[in-house]
């Protein structure tokens, strides 16, 4: 109850009413009306695509309605852009964080708005003192001199909230704030919003994650497809009918599994090390089994060396020493195309910088492998006409929309561009597995689709291996749960015995 | 409207796609902004692009000229444009062509064989000699992380002193001359019973059928080859091509050899049928330098390569005409550098045709 | 043999500064994102219309400014491209190396009666060699041993007594270094290339900034134009600038997209063709072909690009248009 003691109800800080935009024929928004007291948090809660980001985009000034008005602190806003958003007191902490990597933390924060001397010098040391002067003001620990590249993304985030308090925001916008952070960050997080509310500032929230929702706001609107569906008080919901809200009908979030025992082992990776891409060492000695008919999943704050035991794992980064095994066959250091005959399938983390040829068509992105083999090539030419028959069955099989296998994949939704990888990479008939992220940017349908996917391969006797960020996703497909932290794993519970606590401080380089 | 004529425009559309459409623009308003400068200078822009049109295509003579002019333009059009495909931009086939030209010299020149064996093994020593070449920026590239532009200016220059280099010595330079010795009749392309048609001047030759083969096997090997299938995977994603397995580094040398090869072949054809010999070279001769604008007239593909060649070479000679009231031939370099531009520009494209059509599937959230 | 080297230097500098001044304006437009391959077309328009202005004006500063103009124009016309009709960099650069050169020729025939040459500027009009008249003062006015200290062709002539576009360019090198990591407008452009995004959430002009940077450079192009045809040279011909554009943009590259790495790349680039002038020349009677030695700049500089390892230090978003979305 404490949150709504700060609310001052009769002081709106912002209003949008009746907010459309369009692209094109697309429909982003379709008449959106919010309201935000001075004090208050309040939600933004819809799936990916829902159009949540795009209206707090056009509040911030990034991008301008079609129709519609905005008021900010009982003004009526003309001609948004950032510069006014930020004179009137709004910032924006957005989702893919807007840090500059190899400028140090006070430059970013700075930046736009610099204490100069004479001739248009920066004031350096001024700029340092400000942000050790606002970051112990709301208790946002950061260091001024280190280079973005170089703090934890718990830090970049702070460095991102304190931008916006450097430029006086009365109204800070956080859009899906906790996606990279541990439990345990986030619970930190959820307490410097509230601080911040004390103070007089009040927060938007945009969120596809109901336990925030109900721990940390105090109103809650609900977007689906473009369109508002509710504006509700939190404290007098369920989580449930938040979701069926958000979904737009019942949803149940238990993927179904049969149980299983597990087979023999397909993975073994023995005293594993490798460097990053700066020479730092990503993989310190890791050890790590999956076995054929589980699912194991990788739990871990980014950047602890999961993209690089991914990438050493499909052939794309030298590892230094130790040993990976798929089937007893020893693959370390051999070249992508040799791991990938002796049985491993990859869902990559980046679908369109890894996984697909965007400019390629469906049918191109679904040969990508296997466009040497009989018969989609005989002799150094294609046969198109094998290539087209053996897309269109997979477009069918997989449900690939739309159904035409010359399209250019960069023309589907980030749905439907997952199943095209999937279909080729499960077509493969792999031994293992590997799937990092791969329900990334993906609406609650699509999510589904792509952890079915999984738990049938799985269901078949297959390994997988899936590393993922989001704890939810780790904990609801996964038969074991393997903590990576510094690039070790430095525990490995069953599902029975995780949880959230456990697993969160495990992430956090606790000890059990 | 009736269904004849909505059936006509489908037609009209699917031969005229959005990239072609642009092109046709870009082209006639690169002739208007030179038009403008012209009219600017004083000078009749009707009169001068009349003269300019009947020097490319007025007479037997000058469409033999347009034709000859626009061969070596045809092959490091398509160079460039086959490098672009895959990602790489090869500002290289200058030098290339100056190697080519250079090693079909001293084949055509050194070694005594039929015609038969001659004018393929001359064809052959200037694409190898310039495959390899670019191969060193492929390397450079591959291995060190070295950019192809900056690898390829420098040896594009280093080519240049290399060409002058070798016309230092006896054996192949021609006595009291800047040239070399010219290349036996048999590694001769020159088409002769032709030249008795159109004048004895023009250098008639069989380089165009030779490009225009290639543009057909280059055309294969992009669109129907594994080969081409790596090499435009490699261009378009090379992150995900080395994820499906493919080798990437491998394929930036062998894109790069083959832009040389196509680049060397321009050189050879060039000696083999018009110019029978190298010369001491003070700077460089811009047939590379054009190609990159014909790869990009062409939109960077087999097809449009050969007709923006022909639409350079054209205007190229036909432009000299314009000399006749006075007009400095430099205006061509201006028109071909506006439509080049406007190439470039297809936001400014999207407003003149009043179509700001946002492509679907873009990112909302 | 100090008189040897002294002669070397001095014809590095005489054959750095069109580069150095070419560099910093790369250095300028890709800092902010924006890629100039232009600087080539930007160069020779810059050497016709400061050798056009020197011709007709007779004033050498005046001169200068006009070609700085003219290659301003130039790259407004890049930016105006590059920034504005999100065109792609290297198509639109290329065009301005069409159509920079084809309107200097243009306008020179039309100028000066059908020549592709500009007339001789008379010694006077070229830009001056500041410390000239002080060096003719100080020369054989000296006690001895410093009598021939100062005299013609001495070290201290050779190396200090050069045209004023010398030191300017040097100068030029602190002040885009000063501008870029000393000043807010500096910490602008580097985020705008790095990060343009970014920087417009926070209320920076992306396009304000790379429109002054692709200017400024190609008004330092046209500067390094107009120190070949108003200081090396005295007239602007077809062939004066042939290919030093794109040596510059090597050296960008190379310099690490740095000014002060820019002025050592460009002053290697010297070094090495002062080394060809000079083995070439008589005195030292080399029996090396003169082609060799002219290919020399070039290998060093392949060879040197291939030592320096280093990917990432190319602006974060180089070559990238940046398109508001609305």
């Amino acid at each position: 109850m404490d949150g709504e003691v700060n609310i001052d109800f009769s002081n709106k800080m912002v209003e949008m009413k009746n907010i459309v935009k369009k692209y094109g024929d697309f429909v982003a928004n379709d008449d959106i009306s919010i309201k935000v007291h001075k004090g208050e948090i309040h939600a933004l809660l819809g799936e990916n695509g829902a159009g949540k980001s795009t209206l707090m985009n056009i509040l911030y000034g990034l991008h301008q309605p079609t129709s519609g008005e905005i008021y900010i602190n009982g003004e009526k806003i003309q001609e948004n852009s950032p510069a006014l958003s930020i004179e009137k007191g709004i910032g924006m902490v957005h989702q893919h964080f807007m840090l500059i990597p190899n400028f140090t933390v006070s430059e970013n924060i700075i930046l736009g708005m610099e204490p100069v001397r004479k001739w248009n010098q920066l004031d350096i040391n001024k700029a340092k003192n400000d942000v050790s002067e606002i970051s112990n003001k709301y208790g946002l620990r950061v260091d001024p001199n280190y280079k973005v590249q170089d703090i934890s993304v718990g830090m970049q985030q702070r460095v991102e909230i304190l931008k916006a308090l450097y430029r006086g925001a009365e109204i800070l916008i956080l859009d899906e704030p906790t996606a990279v952070l541990t439990p345990q960050e986030i619970n930190e997080l959820i307490i410097i919003m509230k601080n911040l509310t004390k103070q007089g500032k009040s927060i938007i929230l945009i969120t596809h994650k109901l336990k925030e929702i109900k721990d940390a706001a105090d109103f809650c609107t609900i977007i689906r497809k473009g369109k508002m569906i509710d504006t509700v008080n939190v404290k007098k919901v369920t989580s449930d009918e938040l979701a069926s809200k958000m979904v737009g009908r019942e949803v149940s979030f238990e993927v179904e599994k049969k149980l299983q025992a597990p087979g023999n082992s397909v993975l073994k990776v023995s005293k594993l090390s490798a460097m990053n891409n700066r020479g730092i060492p990503a993989l310190r000695e890791l050890d790590l089994e999956v076995r054929s008919g589980e699912i194991l999943g990788i739990a871990g704050i980014e950047g602890n060396g999961q993209s690089e035991l991914v990438e050493v794992l499909t052939g794309l980064r030298k590892a230094l020493s130790g040993s990976i095994k798929i089937n007893g066959e020893e693959i370390l250091n051999e070249i992508p195309k040799k791991i990938m005959k002796s049985g491993v399938s990859n869902i990559p983390e980046d679908r369109q910088r890894r996984g697909l040829v965007l400019d390629f068509s469906i049918a191109e992105n679904i040969v990508l492998q296997n466009y040497e083999r009989e018969p989609f090539s005989k002799t150094f030419v294609l046969n198109e006409q094998a290539i087209k028959s053996f897309s269109k069955e997979l477009i069918k099989k997989f449900d690939i929309r739309p159904t035409n296998e010359n399209i250019k994949v960069k023309a589907l939704s980030g749905g439907n561009q997952q199943k095209v990888i999937i279909a080729r990479e499960v077509t493969n008939d792999p031994d293992l597995l590997i799937a990092t992220q791969p329900t990334r940017g993906l609406d609650v349908g699509a999510i589904e689709y792509v952890h079915k996917s999984l738990v049938n391969q799985r269901d078949k006797g297959k390994a997988v291996l899936l590393i993922s960020l989001e704890l939810d996703e780790i904990m609801s497909i996964s038969d074991r749960i393997a903590v990576i932290y510094e690039g070790k794993i430095v525990d490995i519970l069953d599902i029975a015995e995780a949880n959230e606590d456990k697993l969160g401080l495990l992430m956090a380089g606790g000890k059990k | 409207m009736s269904r004849g004529k909505r059936f006509k425009g489908k037609m009209l559309d699917l031969i005229l796609n959005k990239d072609l459409k642009l092109t046709l623009i870009s082209i006639a308003l690169g002739l208007i902004t030179g038009g403008m400068i012209l009219l600017v200078a004083g000078f009749n822009p009707f009169s001068a692009y009349q003269l300019m049109f009947l020097g490319m295509l007025g007479s037997s003579r000058n469409i033999a000229w347009t034709v000859v002019q626009s061969t070596p333009l045809i092959l490091t059009g398509l160079s460039v444009a086959f490098a672009f495909r895959t990602g790489l931009f090869n500002i290289g086939v200058e030098g290339q062509f100056i190697i080519g030209a250079l090693a079909a010299a001293m084949a055509g020149y050194l070694l005594n064989l039929p015609a038969i064996l001659h004018i393929p093994i001359t064809i052959i020593a200037g694409m190898l000699a310039a495959g390899l070449w670019a191969a060193i920026a492929g390397f450079l590239k591959a291995k060190f992380g070295v950019h192809e532009v900056i690898a390829t200016i420098m040896l594009n220059w280093i080519a240049l002193y290399l060409n002058n280099y070798f016309l230092e010595f006896d054996f192949f330079r021609r006595p009291s001359s800047e040239s070399s010795h010219r290349i036996q009749e048999s590694a001769s392309i020159a088409i002769g019973w032709l030249r008795d048609i159109v004048g004895p001047a023009v250098r008639v030759n069989w380089g165009i059928g030779i490009a225009i083969l290639t543009v057909i096997v280059i055309s294969f090997i992009l669109k129907r080859t594994t080969l081409g299938f790596q090499l435009r995977a490699v261009g378009y994603n090379r992150d995900a091509a080395e994820y499906g397995g493919i080798n990437v580094n491998r394929n930036i040398v062998l894109s790069m050899a083959i832009a040389g090869i196509l680049g060397g072949m321009g050189g050879a054809l060039h000696v083999m049928g018009v110019s029978r010999q190298v010369s001491v070279l003070a700077t460089m001769e811009g047939f590379g330098f054009n190609g990159i604008a014909v790869a990009l007239i062409g939109n960077n593909t087999p097809i449009g390569v050969l007709f923006s060649a022909f639409l350079f070479g054209g205007i190229s000679y036909g432009g000299r005409n314009m000399q006749n009231i006075g007009v400095p031939t430099e205006i061509i370099s201006i028109v071909i550098g506006a439509i080049v531009f406007y190439i470039g520009s297809y936001r400014l494209l999207d407003i003149v045709l009043k179509k700001s059509k946002r492509s679907k599937g873009r990112n909302i959230e | 043999m100090i008189n040897n080297i002294a002669l070397i230097i001095s014809i590095t500098l005489m054959y750095s500064t069109p580069l150095i001044f070419a560099a910093l304006g790369g250095v300028m437009s890709e800092k902010s994102g924006v890629i100039n391959i232009g600087l080539e077309g930007m160069m020779t328009i810059g050497a016709f219309a400061g050798a056009a202005a020197g011709v007709l004006t007779g004033n050498p500063w005046a001169a200068f400014c006009i070609a700085g103009i003219a290659g301003g124009i130039f790259g407004l016309i890049h930016a105006l491209a590059s920034v504005t009709l999100y065109a792609n960099q290297v198509v639109s650069g290329i065009a301005i190396n069409f159509i920079g050169p084809g309107i200097a020729l243009f306008l020179s025939r039309i100028i000066f009666e059908g020549a592709t040459m500009t007339p001789l500027i008379p010694l006077e009009n070229k830009m001056p060699r500041p410390f000239n008249n002080l060096f003719t003062l100080l020369n054989n006015r000296l006690p001895e041993p410093l009598n021939n200290f100062f005299a013609r062709n001495s070290v201290m002539d050779l190396i200090f007594n050069q045209y004023i576009t010398v030191y300017m360019a040097f100068v030029l090198v602190a002040i885009v270094w000063f501008v870029l990591y000393k000043t807010k407008t500096g910490l602008r452009i580097r985020a705008v290339g790095e990060h343009p995004k970014a920087s417009d959430t926070l209320g920076v002009n992306v396009y304000k900034i790379r429109y002054f940077c692709v200017i400024i450079s190609g008004v330092l192009a046209g500067f390094g134009g107009a120190s070949l045809s108003l200081a090396i040279v005295s007239t602007f011909r077809a062939t004066l600038v042939s290919g030093q554009g794109f040596i510059a943009l090597a050296a960008v590259i190379f310099g690490k997209w740095k000014p002060q790495g820019a002025l050592i790349a460009c002053l290697i680039f010297g070094l090495a063709t002062g080394l060809r002038i000079y083995l070439g020349g008589a005195t030292v009677g080399l029996d090396i072909s003169e082609n060799l030695l002219s290919m020399l700049p070039y290998i060093i500089t392949l060879i040197a690009l291939v030592g320096f390892v280093g990917k990432s230090v190319a602006p974060g978003s180089l070559g990238i248009p940046y398109e508001k979305e609305d």
